[in-house]
């Protein structure tokens, strides 16, 4: 059962890469590349069961980490086009009249 | 006892790889990117979720317990805030919803029934 669900993964993993590399807008993008980022989490905890090495689950940790945080810094720089540290909502009712 | 361990793993990854794999297909035919994301939030919280607790199930000893508790809670947390600021982006950067009456709107500029 454990390589049946790495396989289930492994599909799920290759639609994603469809929709992130056919999709219309950034937003889909930046979405199939979370959702593979939390794909890749789930199969590096799998991988460490069917291979009899469970050390493997604080790559995974690491992994979930950096995903959250990639995630959160693209969108704010698609935001702002910037990485500064000032909110993006104190400029915007500057911006429309 | 040892097969009620193997049956209830069982069933808990199988939930879970069926949620993921319907997850995978809902990205590819949804016609929006909010419902795209409504199917990846169904894989992010529940397949994750159940998925990790099949693997609870398995595991040997208590350490192994604790990190795949550690994946499960910061997963449960990343998820929604995922998507909480993915849909906030899209919708100030002007990314509309694909609505149903959209024909109905190009329509009425030419007759104004309503």
């Amino acid at each position: 059962m454990l390589i049946a669900t790495t396989l289930a993964i492994f599909v799920a993993m290759i639609l994603a890469i469809i929709r992130g590399i056919t999709g219309p807008t950034l937003y889909d993008r930046i979405l199939a590349v979370n959702m593979f980022c939390t794909k890749t989490v789930l199969l590096i905890s799998l991988l460490g069961f069917v291979m009899g090495r469970p050390e493997f689950l604080d790559i995974a940790i690491v992994y979930a980490l950096i995903s959250f945080i990639s995630v959160i810094g693209v969108l704010r720089y698609s935001d702002t086009n910037q990485f500064k540290h000032t909110s993006a909502h104190d400029e915007l009712p500057k911006k429309e009249p | 006892m040892d097969i009620v361990i193997l049956v209830s793993s069982s069933l808990c990854l199988f939930i879970g790889s069926f949620l993921c794999v319907s997850g995978g297909i809902g990205i590819l035919r949804f016609p929006d990117f909010y419902t795209r994301m409504h199917a990846v939030g169904v894989t992010d919280t529940l397949g994750a979720g159940m998925i990790l607790i099949g693997l609870m199930i398995l595991s040997p000893d208590f350490l192994v317990f604790t990190k795949l508790m550690i994946v499960l809670l910061l997963t449960l947390l990343i998820g929604p805030t995922t998507s909480h600021v993915l849909a906030k982006a899209a919708f100030h950067n002007g990314l509309k919803p694909a609505l149903n009456n959209k024909p109905l709107k190009q329509s009425k500029t030419k007759e104004p029934t309503h």
